[in-house]
């Protein structure tokens, strides 16, 4: 593992990205910008952008914190404040890292929030997590947008109405009243010209997995590709460019027949191809994408990439009615699709890309992902007969990733795959 | 129908709302866990058992009351599996400006009103739905008297039979209901039994599934009564009487959800916040101690447990806190927790 890492060229621009980002929020105290806590599905970034606030996502803090080993620590810290072991551990690493000094990824201190900006979307502890923020940080301004549940399979005008109204109402003049400045819908257009941009390459980037091999891996390596979009550069000129290049890369790994690029440089022989749903481990990351791509499995979709927004069915933010589109763009994130939604994007996925398998990462620590996909699992199996696998882990708790109790499972399911492989081709 | 669910509307539609509460310690769960990774609570693969086993079979639609992510999967669940003739997500609204949520969750209690409609064609007129609420004001009214009178004399009922006496009220009409109240609370008025040396405890946590009926029983053979709780939480959610007079009264219900719920961890709690309110009860019943009792792998009351119980640390009360589920067969360990607890206040406040 402590071979060094191969990087494409986007990789070392959403680097310096993230780094200004950091260097940006570090000076806030400085500067005398507004910061904006707020969450990944549903982050409408664009909003805090068009109001020059900084946007800062706990759980980018804890995900990171999971890569850089801290996350343990920081869970046990929470633990000792009285959090159950049973809950969100997203929420514990947050709680601890915020306990520990709050230093982000980068070494430098994360400000303290001007504004929570508690977007529900998908996810029912988001609101616990800002009832226990709006403690820890007394007097902080909450502002709720309470996005509904797609239960009926489709997005209402009532519910777009709903929305809109606490955008108007609730969300926008708690921004003015922070940042000092007054809400420009010119200025969001403009932001949100750039987002539909981005939605358009992030589509494309994703499509690419058609080809065989496929030139990127959608799940482990898609998780860096959605980072610019899901943390603070929705509708920034930077996320165009950064996703401009990022297809360009792309399209030359297909002239080239390449496949995708892991920590050990390219994938040379794909032999499976995968659709996975739920988050991925943070804590062994590279441990366990190394258990794929040592195989020559490779992920062609992921339902985790669509948690910032699902794009692939159509979807567009609309700059002509900038509200009404980030109501539309919140209601339409994964986790806020409804079971039968899910089992049709997923169904989607593994036809259009051509799967061999489906796998669930059941993660512990997410029941918005994770009730529901033993049903899910049962009906793929049952509508496409595909393979079906396994596995679990969690966010950011490292107690709960077993090395070689995964290792045994995945085993277990690319011998599998290998032997529908074979029949295939003997019959 | 954990939690709360506003049954006044189904009544009016000529229906009855029975309130699904899991399968508690009675059903063995054999199918349920093959759809439910372990770490998630107990009570949806007690509902997906019940439905496999064809208890619901006489079950026109399912309501599914916004808690947490798990009961909202849960009713997608159900309409994978085309159970009932509707499957509906009911969308609490989070915003409680009248213009805003309220619109919003009229809206929903409508769609739900519809569904029935379809079902069997039944108009909700004003006056139905007046008359309905004014049954739902007096079985709220009797619940509330029947916890009045045992925090004042708990020796002269236990809780495990106040419980089963408002469980009851989750299956049965409500002007049955109405009566066993009435008769129940003619009964508790009157003077018998004598007060035993127990502390007097408010159990919370509990707002979703059920503890089991062992466990309330436990708590109060440990030197507690249990005097104030979270148990069935909807059949006290709206805190006071509905408007039974105007001509709408939709939008009477959808006000009082607004205005005069109560505080639970499925509601978003900024600007009304739950440890002022827990505060409040605490003084109104006389606690002694708290009792923090959550089901395994509860994210809402769980994450709810760290601010109640730091209030409690700054106002000196004193709490014990520990998990089940609904099926907890052994209660040893809780037995001789709660005993502690009860003999150290005893001994030491």
């Amino acid at each position: 593992m402590s071979k060094e890492v191969a990087k494409e060229r986007s990789m070392i621009i959403q680097k310096e990205m993230i780094t200004r980002q950091f260097k940006e929020l570090s000076m806030a105290g400085e500067t005398g910008k507004k910061v904006v806590y707020t969450f990944v599905p549903g982050n409408i970034s664009e909003l805090i952008l068009s109001f020059d606030m900084l946007p800062v996502y706990p759980e980018i803090n804890a995900l990171q914190s999971g890569m850089r080993k801290k996350s343990g620590g920081y869970i046990r810290d929470a633990e000792q404040h009285g959090h159950s072991e049973d809950v969100c551990t997203y929420v514990k690493c947050d709680v601890g890292m915020m306990l520990s000094g709050n230093i982000g990824p980068t070494g430098e201190k994360i400000p303290k929030p001007d504004l929570l900006l508690l977007s529900y979307t998908g996810c029912f502890t988001f609101m616990k997590w800002f009832e226990t923020l709006e403690r820890l940080y007394p007097g902080v301004p909450v502002a709720m947008l309470h996005t509904p549940y797609q239960e009926a399979h489709k997005i209402t005008p009532e519910m777009t109405a709903y929305m809109v109204k606490q955008l108007k109402e609730e969300v926008i003049p708690k921004m003015e009243k922070v940042s000092g400045n007054k809400y420009d819908e010119e200025k969001l257009k403009s932001i949100l010209r750039n987002s539909s941009k981005v939605e358009d390459y992030i589509v494309k980037i994703f499509d690419t997995t058609k080809h065989r091999p496929s030139p990127i891996d959608a799940y482990f390596a898609g998780v860096y590709y959605i980072g610019p979009i899901n943390s603070g550069f929705r509708g920034t000129p930077q996320a165009v460019d950064y996703y401009a290049e990022l297809y360009k890369e792309i399209l030359e790994r297909i002239d080239n027949k390449l496949g995708p690029i892991t920590p050990e440089g390219v994938m040379e022989e794909e032999r499976f191809r995968l659709v996975v749903e739920g988050p991925p481990n943070w804590t062994h990351f590279r441990e366990f994408w190394k258990l794929f791509y040592d195989m020559g499995a490779v992920i062609v979709a992921s339902s985790y990439t669509k948690v910032g927004g699902v794009y692939d069915m159509g979807f567009r933010v609309n700059p002509d009615k900038p509200l009404e589109s980030l109501a539309e763009y919140c209601m339409n994130c994964y986790t806020n699709l409804n079971l039968q939604q899910r089992v049709d994007l997923l169904s989607k996925c593994i036809t259009d890309y051509h799967a061999d398998g489906f796998l669930v990462n059941s993660i512990k620590s997410c029941n918005s992902f994770s009730a529901g996909q033993l049903m899910i699992m049962q009906k793929l199996e049952r509508k496409l007969e595909i393979p079906i696998g396994f596995i679990e882990s969690d966010l950011v708790d490292p107690r709960y990733f077993s090395y070689s109790n995964i290792k045994n499972r995945l085993e277990s399911f690319f011998q599998m795959l290998e032997q529908r492989k074979m029949m295939n081709i003997q019959s | 129908m954990p939690v709360y669910f506003p049954r006044e509307i189904i009544h009016a539609a000529n229906g009855l709302a029975i309130g699904i509460l899991g399968g508690g310690d009675k059903k063995l769960i054999i199918k349920g866990d093959a759809y439910y990774q372990s770490y998630i609570c107990h009570m949806p693969r007690s509902i997906i058992e019940l439905a496999l086993d064809k208890h619901f079979e006489g079950f026109d639609g399912f309501i599914f009351p916004s808690i947490c992510d798990v009961i909202r999967n849960l009713s997608g669940m159900f309409q994978l599996m085309e159970i009932g003739k509707f499957v509906k997500y009911l969308d609490f609204p989070q915003n409680f400006l009248p213009h805003i949520g309220g619109t919003f969750y009229r809206h929903e209690l409508q769609t739900v009103l519809d569904q029935v409609y379809k079902l069997n064609g039944v108009e909700v007129t004003a006056q139905k739905l007046n008359h309905s609420i004014g049954l739902f004001n007096l079985n709220r009214q009797l619940i509330c008297k029947l916890y009045d009178i045992r925090q004042e004399f708990p020796w002269r009922l236990t809780a495990a039979d106040v419980y089963h006496i408002v469980r009851a009220g989750y299956v049965i009409p409500v002007e049955e209901h109405n009566e066993i109240l009435e008769e129940v609370i003619r009964h508790m008025q009157k003077e018998f039994g004598d007060p035993l040396d127990k502390i007097r405890v408010l159990v919370i946590g509990a707002f979703c599934e059920q503890p089991p009926a062992g466990l309330i029983k436990t708590i109060e053979l440990a030197g507690c009564y249990i005097v104030e709780d979270d148990f069935l939480l909807g059949a006290r959610w709206i805190q006071g009487d509905i408007d039974t007079a105007g001509s709408d009264p939709l939008g009477a219900i959808t006000q009082a959800y607004l205005d005069m719920s109560t505080f639970s961890s499925s509601v978003y709690d900024v600007g009304n916040p739950k440890e002022a309110r827990l505060l409040q009860l605490i003084r109104q019943r006389k606690i002694d101690g708290v009792i923090f009792a959550a089901p395994s792998f509860c994210d809402p009351a769980l994450l709810d447990h760290p601010i109640l119980q730091k209030e409690c640390n700054d106002k000196g009360i004193r709490f014990v806190s520990f998990l089940y589920s609904e099926n907890t067969g052994q209660f040893k360990v809780i037995k001789e927790q709660v005993g502690t607890f009860s003999d150290s206040i005893k001994l030491w406040d």
